[in-house]
């Protein structure tokens, strides 16, 4: 017992590398047995999840200050240079570790019907994990880009392999734009080990919470226009996995090709990678930019929710409508971090979390229909209401949910970014909030099209969801509802940190 | 200081062992009936092991820096590691020869004579410490390169690479010997201690200038620097597939380590404790170099994109990897060279590794065009998933080996303030992604144009086996290699 607690992050992390090690030794041809080890595999961290729930002090804040983390792990790697294996959780990273743990269980079940070398896919959705994890809890640069890295791979192998026609083009395109992002990233992450000291030995550190310590820079590190170029590299590199635009163009082509489980991890988790980086790193480390930087970023936050909503009310694909709409809502995230206000940050946060459900539900749920009628073209169905009334029930929560409908985390999220922010900057805010409407606009136009009017008679014999795809859908639901009536269990968990980022940032003259 | 030439030849084992094999190659090629027997590539393996051992006893018994032969050659463990570096390559390079059917109408025992031959040139171009000594060393390794190059005697390609390595070869070394005779004609001496000595004493005249670009130019020809770089990829598309592996590393490790000593004894030393290149007077050599480099690593990269055949794809891709490699020579400080070491232990896993697939796969296809590769996620999973190993560890994509090889090359760079080299070389590896990947898309992404299995002896699994390993291995945890890379310059440094 006093092993898992002391590496429960560690656990959580490599619980899902280990059971793709095993499947990777299993012989061929036992599907049933690989699904199952995968299952099992990326179920483990769900109770270690739990258990970081309920023993998770949420008083303290971490952030910057060392002593402030909890569940922590900290070893050297190499000395020589100074890596050290540095894990930890606080309020900015416990949701996310948290959301990563359920949508990839979800995910592994909700691929369970995949038939094309399985062995293979779950191998690679497993590692998925592992890198996913292991972003949350790194508290290491260099730890915290290795497992940045990781996660390209499978990524690169699930859309290209498993993904649909055009997976290929989508594939690459996603490798190439996250990679030049992430050497951006690595050039910064150098500059910042050399610049930096670690106060106790005076050893150039990879120690992210020593870079946040700016007496620990040297006089060059503390050049303004240094830093600005530095917190552009590290900004490029983040907003093209949000994605922000103009960087979003990988998104749509991605999303559309890799299969469905793969979609809703992209957009569950990894796009929030971005957000987090930019709270994690970018804001910490250089305070200074990022309060000159607010206005740039409330304006790209604020046209990504306007020109995602747009492009998606434009789109015949329903898994392309889902996917610009994951572009506008991420828009939300960005204006409420550039507020620097309490509310702000905390909207931001728990907009991570609460698109995070909605956007796999709506993934999920294109991908049901998908499998069934082999197309998404919006002005192809019509009337499947009175067929298919269950996953019609399922798909409105969805959408009420993606809508910001009160009632739902959705509402609350962006409400609470809107108030953090409308006192920082007006005019974007007011602009921005037009792409609600837009929002509202194109996701009660789909359901119209698909789920209302006459029955297109090509499916009225369409097949009702089935359990196990009631099972991916309805905690998703359930949590959307409870946060959306209730969100304080969740902004309990991140408020303390979330103060104390707006703190150090604000702090700065 | 200089050991005698009796007293020299104790540890002068690891050349001794190679030449001695040699001898005895020659003689079973002579005496022996059935010239296809694996015999001599067996002799071959059982010389270049005893030769690593020999190499790697060798600095604990000498201790660093030892003047061999009136200080023609000196022991140090800046020398054997390039020692044990070249010799591991030809051993894995004998192990590819063995499996690749190209080679296997015509290998006999004088194929293994030059492939050692070479070795033994590299040996003596990583101690040489004598302008008459190197520029032997450097035709001891070039002339057999010649003939194993132009081997496959039927094969046009392979006859018109060789004719194209020897013209630009010789023009080369023609060229170095000039620089060299400029130097002695400055200095009155052959040692490059000396040298460097005699010229740290005065400011730098126009000839001295002269002579390091000269020399350059013989250098960046073995490392296949551009410009020089015009023949490697015609020679290692001709080449048999394993002479290729073999030059792309071999040779270019070799000459990398001759590159190293000249430059550092010659042009740096001895107040190079900072790193600052003595003949800094009216050229600006930093930046003449990370200028050679970053144009090597993109002219490489940008060429690789549009080829179709992987053996040249490779070449060039060995042409980018030379110049992520001159990053760290830029400064000449020993974080730098200790980069380009640890870089070379990685690259000669990766690189050799994915060559030995392209074996692999031409062997049943005959010739290496991009489409053979089709569908070899399922023809042959374990060799397809270890090319792509490689792949990515040549990308420099963590958890791979390449990454953190490239992480200590940009290291320096940055630490040092040249951002742009590091930007361009950053940018470079996106690139090279693209073409790699484009191996990788063939492989697993498309459906194979050929349904039958490629078969994959016992053999070429363990030896593809024990290039990933490492190729992950160093990935994750590397402090044991970078020691080791670390101790051998500092030797080199004092």
């Amino acid at each position: 017992m006093d092993f898992i607690n002391n590496h429960i992050l560690s656990l959580m992390t490599f619980l899902p590398l280990a059971g793709a090690a095993v499947i990777l030794l299993m012989p061929g041809g036992r599907d049933e047995s690989v699904k199952r080890i995968a299952a099992v595999a990326s179920f483990l961290p769900i109770p270690l999840a739990v258990q970081l729930w309920f023993t998770y002090d949420r008083t303290v804040a971490g952030v910057n200050v060392a002593s402030q983390f909890q569940f922590v792990e900290h070893y050297s790697w190499i000395p020589s240079i100074n890596v050290e294996y540095f894990l930890g959780a606080d309020g900015i990273s416990m949701p996310m570790i948290i959301l990563t743990a359920i949508i990839s269980f979800l995910a592994v079940i909700g691929s369970w019907n995949i038939a094309k070398q399985i062995k293979g896919y779950m191998a690679l959705l497993l590692l998925l994990e592992t890198g996913m994890m292991g972003v949350f809890c790194a508290l290491d640069f260099f730890l915290f880009y290795v497992f940045w890295e990781v996660m390209l791979l499978p990524m690169y192998f699930l859309i290209g392999i498993w993904g649909g026609p055009r997976r290929e083009y989508a594939a690459i395109k996603f490798f190439l734009y996250t990679l030049l992002g992430s050497v951006l990233m690595l050039l910064v992450m150098l500059a910042l080990y050399f610049n930096t000291v670690n106060p106790e030995t005076g050893g150039h550190t990879f120690n992210m919470l020593h870079f946040m310590q700016q007496t620990t820079h040297n006089g060059w590190l503390q050049g303004f226009d240094i830093r600005v170029l530095m917190f552009l590299g590290l900004f490029i590199g983040f907003a093209i996995k949000v994605p922000l635009f103009p960087f979003h163009t990988w998104l749509p082509d991605a999303h559309v090709e890799a299969p469905t489980a793969i979609s809703v991890i992209l957009a569950g988790i990894l796009l929030k990678m971005g957000t987090y980086g930019l709270m994690r790193i970018s804001f910490p480390i250089f305070p200074d930019v990022t309060k000159w930087f607010v206005i740039p970023m409330a304006v790209l936050g604020a046209i990504n929710i306007v020109y995602g909503a747009l492009c998606a009310m434009a789109q015949s694909d329903l898994k392309k409508m889902v996917a610009y709409s994951s572009v506008s809502h991420m828009g939300f995230v960005l204006l409420g971090m550039a507020a620097l206000t309490p509310a702000g940050m905390i909207g931001a946060s728990f907009q991570m979390f609460s698109h995070g459900m909605i956007t796999s539900m709506l993934f999920f749920l294109v991908g049901v229909v998908y499998d069934r009628a082999h197309h998404r073209d919006i002005d192809g169905f019509g009337g499947l209401g009175a067929v298919v009334p269950v996953y019609t029930f399922f798909i409105t929560v969805a959408f009420f949910a993606s809508l910001g409908l009160p009632g739902f985390s959705g509402f609350i999220a962006e409400a609470m970014v809107f108030i953090g922010s409308f006192d920082a900057f007006r005019t974007i805010v007011v602009i921005a909030a037009s792409g609600i409407i837009i929002v509202a606009a194109f996701h009660l136009w789909a359901l119209q099209r698909v789920f209302l009017g006459p029955l297109n008679p090509k499916y009225a014999q369409l097949e009702e969801i089935n359990a196990r795809e009631i099972f991916c859908l309805a905690p998703l639901a359930l949590m959307t509802l409870i946060l959306g009536v209730y969100p304080m269990p969740v902004l309990n968990l991140m408020s303390s940190s979330l103060i104390h980022l707006v703190d150090i940032v604000k702090m700065v003259i | 200081m200089f050991l005698g030439n009796f007293d020299s030849l104790r540890y002068f084992l690891p050349e001794l062992a190679i030449t001695a094999t040699i001898l005895l190659l020659i003689i079973v090629h002579v005496a022996g009936k059935n010239r296809r027997s694996p015999a001599a590539a067996l002799l071959s393996l059982v010389g270049t092991g005893t030769a690593i051992l020999f190499a790697l006893m060798t600095p604990a018994s000498a201790g660093g820096g030892m003047g061999l032969f009136e200080g023609m050659v000196v022991l140090d463990g800046f020398a054997a590691f390039f020692k044990v570096l070249t010799a591991l390559a030809t051993a894995i390079v004998i192990f590819m020869s063995i499996d690749c059917a190209e080679l296997s109408e015509r290998t006999q025992a004088e194929y293994y004579v030059f492939l050692l031959s070479v070795l033994l040139g590299m040996f003596l171009l990583s101690s040489a410490t004598d302008i008459v000594m190197l520029y032997l060393s450097i035709e001891l390794v070039s002339i057999p390169s010649y003939l194993l190059a132009g081997y496959l005697k039927g094969k046009a390609s392979s006859t018109e690479a060789s004719m194209k390595y020897v013209v630009y070869g010789a023009t080369a070394s023609g060229v170095m010997i000039y620089g060299f005779s400029l130097l002695y004609g400055m200095t009155g001496s052959t040692q490059i201690s000396v040298i460097g000595n005699t010229l740290a004493t005065g400011t730098v005249p126009l000839p001295a200038m002269l002579a390091a670009i000269m020399v350059t130019v013989g250098f960046g020809y073995k490392i296949a620097a551009v410009p020089f770089h015009m023949w490697s990829p015609d020679v290692y598309e001709g080449a048999p597939t394993p002479v290729t592996a073999f030059l792309s590393v071999g040779p270019k490790a070799a000459g990398f380590a001759v590159l190293v000593r000249f430059f550092y004894t010659v042009f740096a030393a001895p107040d190079a404790a900072g790193g600052m290149w003595h003949l800094t007077s009216s050229v600006d050599w930093t930046f003449m170099f990370a200028v050679l480099s970053a144009v090597t690593m993109t002219v490489g990269n940008l060429v690789a994109i549009s080829q179709k055949n992987v053996k040249r794809l490779l070449a060039y891709s060995s042409i980018a990897h030379a110049g992520y490699m001159l990053m760290g020579f830029v400064l000449l400080t020993a974080a730098g060279l200790k980069a380009i070491l640890f870089y070379l232990v990685v690259y000669l896993f990766m690189n050799l590794g994915a060559f030995y697939v392209v074996v692999l796969v031409a062997n049943g296809s005959r010739d290496e065009d991009i489409s053979h590769f089709s569908g070899l996620g399922t023809r042959a999973p374990f060799a397809a998933v270890s090319l792509a190993v490689f792949l990515f560890a040549l990308t420099g994509i963590p958890p791979f080996s390449g990454f953190i090889g490239k992480v200590y090359l940009f290291a320096e760079v940055i630490n040092k303030g040249i951002y742009w080299l590091a930007l361009v070389a950053a940018i470079n590896s996106v690139v090279s992604l693209y073409y790699y990947a484009r191996i990788l898309k063939v492989m697993f992404l498309e459906d194979p144009t050929q349904a039958e299995e490629l078969s994959v002896g016992f053999v070429p699994r363990i030896m593809l086996a024990i290039l990933v390993v490492p190729t992950l291995l160093l990935g994750v945890y590397w402090e044991p290699v970078i020691r080791i890379a670390e101790s051998s310059v500092r030797i080199l440094t004092n």
